[in-house]
């Protein structure tokens, strides 16, 4: 339990500080730019405190809007895929997750990567729109929004391969 | 009563969502209106000063860049002082008018972002050396943009290329006006609408300040003409101005005070409340 905590603020806090000192210059063809922070909530324990979860993932959006001057809009992405996890877990997963060990600090399957793929979207999707805020940019929003995830898909597998515990 | 704590008990989740979604949707709609929430900003103690540790560690990488952009304006200023007749008096050609030394703060751009619709930028100066909110910001080759918020040690600006950013603005040799605005597409051009349809306009013609604005003295460089067209719905003319900033690459910026917008602001108020 203790262990489980201090890994998850660890994360927080090292996510957090690599998302605002590398990736927030990341800014490939002048649009597309990867937010692998997500992760924090990806990786979140599958049976851990659900309003843990809501609250530490109001901090990180708030956190990173500070240093990104964007108002609430990191905010409102991540309470969004923080509240909908269960479902996408419920979508990947089947309906029994809960009672399964998952652990998606592993090798890639289906099933792992089809639950990255819609959370990514999910945070995403909500991000350019608030952005953008009007309708008139409709086919801007859902290129950056697919471009982008692309490219935090890319980075949050490549991390979760560096950080996965050796057993050997 | 029970029934009321059972409900309260079993949606713990959804009401704790529906709070903190309450929350940050009001964040993000103030954002998204002119006059932003002093809350979330990155002029705080904590961004501000990460940034700021971050900027001196990349500044040292730039050194060279840095050092052959003063070279060049060094150029520039001592060319203008080479082809006057007596050299020994300098003359005053170069600078603002009506901008006096005292009246410039110069300062330091700590974070700089680009790459979203509305861009701010952060500047290592604050209250405590006289930065206020609604102050012009400029460098060596054009205009950069308006402070936006403040705090003792720093302050952010809304950057030209910032959907919010309204900056009065003329075409330097005919003087017909008109908003500079950016259309969130390209980094290197912003645009100049409502120009009247009477303005000559050619490719290459210099946009400079116009001399509406309180924020901005007028004349200050913006850039130069790219292309122009006729806006469908207005029948005003709409320019496509690249601009003479790299805003990708800013380094040290000068805030103007700008003495007599107080003076200019009480009298238009004076003007409206009779």
């Amino acid at each position: 339990m203790n262990s489980s905590l201090f890994l998850n603020i660890f994360r927080f806090v090292i996510l957090l500080a690599i998302q605002i000192i590398v990736f927030n210059n990341i800014n490939l063809f002048g649009f597309i730019s990867p937010f692998p922070y997500v992760l924090f909530i990806i990786l979140y324990p599958v049976n851990g405190n659900k309003s843990g979860l809501l609250i530490a993932s109001f901090l990180l959006g708030l956190i990173l809007d500070m240093f990104s001057n964007s108002g609430g809009i990191h905010t409102t992405a991540c309470l969004t895929l923080a509240y909908f996890r269960p479902a996408v877990f419920k979508f990947a997963f089947g309906v029994s997750y809960e009672y399964q060990t998952i652990k998606l600090n592993d090798t890639l399957t289906p099933e792992r990567f089809s639950f990255i793929l819609v959370s990514v979207l999910i945070h995403h999707l909500t991000l350019f729109i608030l952005e953008a805020f009007q309708f008139s940019l409709f086919w801007d929003i859902l290129i950056r929004t697919l471009l982008s995830s692309v490219l935090t898909i890319a980075i949050c597998i490549i991390i979760i391969y560096l950080i996965k515990p050796n057993k050997r | 009563m029970q029934q009321i704590f059972n409900f309260i008990f079993k949606n713990s989740n959804r009401l704790l969502f529906l709070l903190l979604l309450g929350i940050s949707l009001t964040l993000t709609v103030q954002s998204h209106s002119f006059h932003r929430s002093k809350v979330i900003s990155s002029a705080n103690f904590l961004s501000g000063g990460v940034y700021q540790q971050l900027s001196e560690f990349d500044e040292y990488l730039n050194l060279k860049s840095q050092n052959e952009a003063l070279a060049q304006e060094n150029a520039t200023l001592k060319s203008i002082l080479f082809n006057k007749k007596d050299s020994t008096v300098a003359r005053k050609l170069d600078s603002i008018k009506g901008v006096k030394s005292s009246d410039i703060i110069v300062s330091r751009v700590i974070h700089n972002s680009y790459n979203v619709y509305e861009n701010y930028l952060t500047l290592n100066s604050g209250e405590l050396q006289g930065v206020k909110p609604d102050m012009g910001v400029v460098n060596s080759l054009g205009i950069v943009g308006i402070v936006d918020n403040t705090s003792p040690h720093y302050a952010t600006v809304v950057s030209i290329l910032n959907k919010k950013s309204q900056i009065n603005a003329k075409i330097k040799k005919s003087n017909h006006f008109g908003s500079l605005i950016w259309n969130g597409k390209n980094t290197g051009f912003v645009q100049l609408i409502d120009v009247p349809r009477l303005a000559s306009v050619r490719k290459g013609d210099t946009i400079v300040t116009g001399g509406q604005s309180v924020i901005f003295p007028e004349n200050i460089n913006i850039g130069t003409i790219e292309k122009v067209y006729i806006d469908n719905q207005t029948n005003y003319y709409t320019l496509d101005v690249k601009l003479f900033n790299d805003m990708t690459n800013l380094g040290h910026v000068y805030i103007l005070k700008g003495k007599d917008r107080k003076e200019i602001m009480n009298l238009e108020k004076r003007e409206n409340d009779e």
